[in-house]
This record gives structure tokens, C-alpha cells and sequence, in this order.
């Protein structure tokens, strides 16, 4: 997700440019740092019969830094803090922070690293990165889209699929799908 | 040759032989899944195992329903005539009773996921979705029903335990054919 964001800052940098004019480009060029006051991260995960788990991680951090004469070079670093991880139900919360699934007291970040930001549209991009939890690494894509850039301050829509099997979290498929939802919201300051 | 699938009066055929040991095996065993299961260290396996407990769970639940059918259909092997008055009454009773477990305990485990807050669905054995009993779900009806299968499972193996002492007499004490009839078909008199 993080990834996304951080793709997306960068994407949506170069892809703004044409709909929010010239300066645009200029003014999202730099370095930014992820508020979480105003981001979000959450996901979602189906279930047999309809319907599925729903949550979202409290704390995380993270930087985007939007190249400015190339957007390929964008990078985006996103840390998730998983003993943060929220359900609504206090037993699904347990039950995740424990061994079953993120293992948060062994393994407390899950870490996204983009290796490239590629342009889609004028203002989506797909930001490709390393995501590590568990101690496994794997290659994931998000999907970013620019939702707003103004006055040092740059949102983008992230979105993407990962697949937790390859993180050692499959517990409870084929009860709940293999595939994670990640829906993030991500404001950057800059600075 | 009569078929021995079926019981006679003084007989069990294999049809009845099959689902006793088949359903004894599966209801003890229950009960020492669902005993390790809920103090597990590991909440990954503890949620595998209760999910393979709901799988049993739901094969009792078919199997038994099948025995119950089974038994009304089917002729009762009288007792020997060396059982005395109170264990020809007693019996039927503890008879009536094992059943009466056999059905309330993976009831009141349908009943306890389907209140469950957690909302975690019954795929038994991942083959097909076994919907909910149409319960409320809240965490004091989940306590209750959690609380009810636990009473259900002890009172359960007490009956269980009964029932093999009982045999056990039979074949060791009274030396009679109790309990080998319900070994083979062919250990009868007939």
C-alpha cells in the first residue's frame, strides 16, 4: 500500500501536470513525509459465503519523494506498525497481532520499499516495490491515484492485492481468501 | 444366508455394528480434540483444529441423524436372559440418553459458531458452507452455548464411560455375548 502511495506521489506529480497546469509538477517535486492523522490504511479480506474482515492499521509511517525531471525515479518507503492492526472485535485483533498471523511481538514492521513508478495516466501510476513482513520479501504492485495537491500537502488513493501466503500468513483459507485488499489513503507533508 | 446388514431379534447386522463404532470413535475423539484445542499455545493450529472439530462435528451430526433412522428401522437384538430386572430398565435409559448426547453435542456446536461474534464460517472438511442456525448472534449467547457444549461434552464422556464399564462387565464379569454382538454379526447364537 505504501508502495502505492509513494508511486502515486510520484506518478501523480508527472500526471497532474497536464490538468493541474504547469506548476503543479514543480510544487510536488520534493520530499514528503506520511501524516497519519490524515491517512488510512485499510484492507479487507473475502470469505466463503459472502461477506469478509474488514480493518485497518492504526499506526504506520512512511516517506514519498517525487523526482523532478523523472518520475521513474520516484521512491516511496512505507513502514506499518501491525500490533496497531484494528478489526472492531477485540478477539480478531489477538488473534492477528499473535504467531497465526503477523507475529507482531517478533516481527513488529512490515516494511514497503519501491523499486520503480510507472506512469499510467495523467494522474494514476503503479508502484512497484519489495514489501517485507515475517521476514519473507516479495514484489508487490499498488496502484496509486493523485487526489490532491496543494500547499505542500499531496494525497494519494492507493490500492492493490497481496496475496498473504507468501508472507507465511495463510491461516484460514480457503475460509478467508488468500487475497488482501489494501485500500490506503496516504497525505504527505512536505518536509 | 440372511443378509447381515440388518439386525435381527437377537442380533446387530453390520449396517447398526458400523455406525456404533464409527460414530464411538468420532464422538470420543471429539472430545480430546476439542479438550487440546482451546489451550494451545499456537493460535494458528488452535483455529485449524477447531475448524477440524466443526468438520467432525457435522459428520456426527449426519451420522447420527443416519443411526437414529437406522434404529427405527431396524429391529432391536433382545438382551440375554441372564439380565436382571434394574439393568433391563437401566439400560434403555442410558441408551436413550448416549443418543440424546450424540445429538445435543454437535447441536450446541452448530449453535455456539452460529451465535459467535466472530462470524467465522463452517466449511466442513473445505468441501461445501454449512449455513448458521438461524440464532442471534451476541457474545452472551455465544458464552452460553460455549458453556453449554462444555457441560454437554463432560456429562457426555460420563455416560460414555458408563456404557464401557458396562460392557466391559458384560464380557469380562457375566461372560455373555453384549458385548461381541456388537463386535461381528456372527458371534450371535442365531
Amino acid at each position: 500500500m505504501y508502495t502505492r502511495i509513494l508511486g502515486f506521489a510520484a506518478v501523480a506529480a508527472c500526471l497532474a501536470m497536464p490538468v493541474s497546469a504547469a506548476v503543479a509538477l514543480g510544487d510536488a517535486a520534493g520530499s514528503y513525509s506520511i501524516s497519519p492523522a490524515s491517512s488510512s490504511i485499510r484492507f479487507s479480506i473475502g470469505k466463503v459465503g459472502g461477506g469478509g474482515l474488514s480493518g485497518a492499521f492504526a499506526r504506520f509511517k512512511g516517506s514519498i519523494r517525487i523526482d523532478n525531471s523523472d518520475v521513474g525515479r520516484s521512491q516511496v518507503n512505507f513502514t506499518i506498525f501491525p500490533e496497531s492492526v484494528g478489526t472492531g472485535q477485540g478477539r480478531i485483533d489477538a488473534f492477528l497481532r499473535s504467531d497465526a498471523v503477523f507475529d507482531a511481538a517478533n516481527s513488529p514492521e512490515i516494511q514497503f520499499r519501491s523499486t520503480s513508478v510507472t506512469r499510467t495516466s495523467d494522474t494514476t501510476a503503479l508502484v512497484s516495490g519489495r514489501l517485507t513482513a515475517r521476514g519473507k520479501t516479495s514484489t508487490e504492485k499498488f496502484s496509486a491515484e493523485l487526489g490532491g495537491l496543494k500547499a505542500g500537502t499531496i494525497k494519494f488513493h492507493v490500492t492493490g492485492k497481496v496475496l498473504r501466503s507468501r508472507y507465511g500468513m495463510d491461516v484460514g483459507t480457503p475460509i478467508y481468501s488468500n487475497i488482501v485488499d489494501f485500500d490506503m489513503t496516504l497525505t504527505g507533508k512536505r518536509g | 444366508m440372511q443378509t447381515s446388514i440388518t439386525n435381527s431379534t437377537t442380533r446387530y447386522g453390520w449396517g447398526a455394528i458400523i455406525l456404533h463404532w464409527l460414530i464411538a470413535l468420532i464422538f470420543i475423539g471429539q472430545f480430546g480434540l476439542g479438550f487440546v484445542m482451546v489451550r494451545l499455545t499456537s493460535q494458528r493450529t488452535a483455529f485449524e483444529l477447531i475448524q477440524l472439530h466443526k468438520s467432525f462435528g457435522f459428520m456426527l451430526l449426519g451420522l447420527i441423524i443416519l443411526r437414529i433412522a437406522w434404529r427405527l428401522g431396524n429391529a432391536t437384538p433382545a438382551l440375554p436372559h441372564s439380565v436382571g430386572t434394574l439393568e433391563r430398565r437401566a439400560a434403555p435409559l442410558a441408551h436413550l440418553a448416549l443418543y440424546a448426547f450424540q445429538l445435543a453435542l454437535p447441536l450446541s456446536g452448530w449453535a455456539l459458531v452460529s451465535v459467535s461474534m466472530l462470524e467465522i464460517p463452517s466449511l466442513p472438511f473445505n468441501l461445501f458452507i454449512m449455513p448458521n442456525l438461524p440464532l442471534a448472534e451476541s457474545d452472551g449467547a455465544e458464552s452460553f452455548w460455549a458453556a453449554t457444549h462444555w457441560y454437554l461434552a463432560y456429562a457426555g464422556m460420563a455416560i460414555v464411560a458408563l456404557h464401557i464399564a458396562a460392557a466391559l462387565r458384560h464380557h469380562f464379569q457375566l461372560r455373555d455375548g453384549v458385548l461381541t454382538r456388537m463386535i461381528t454379526p456372527s458371534s450371535d447364537q442365531e
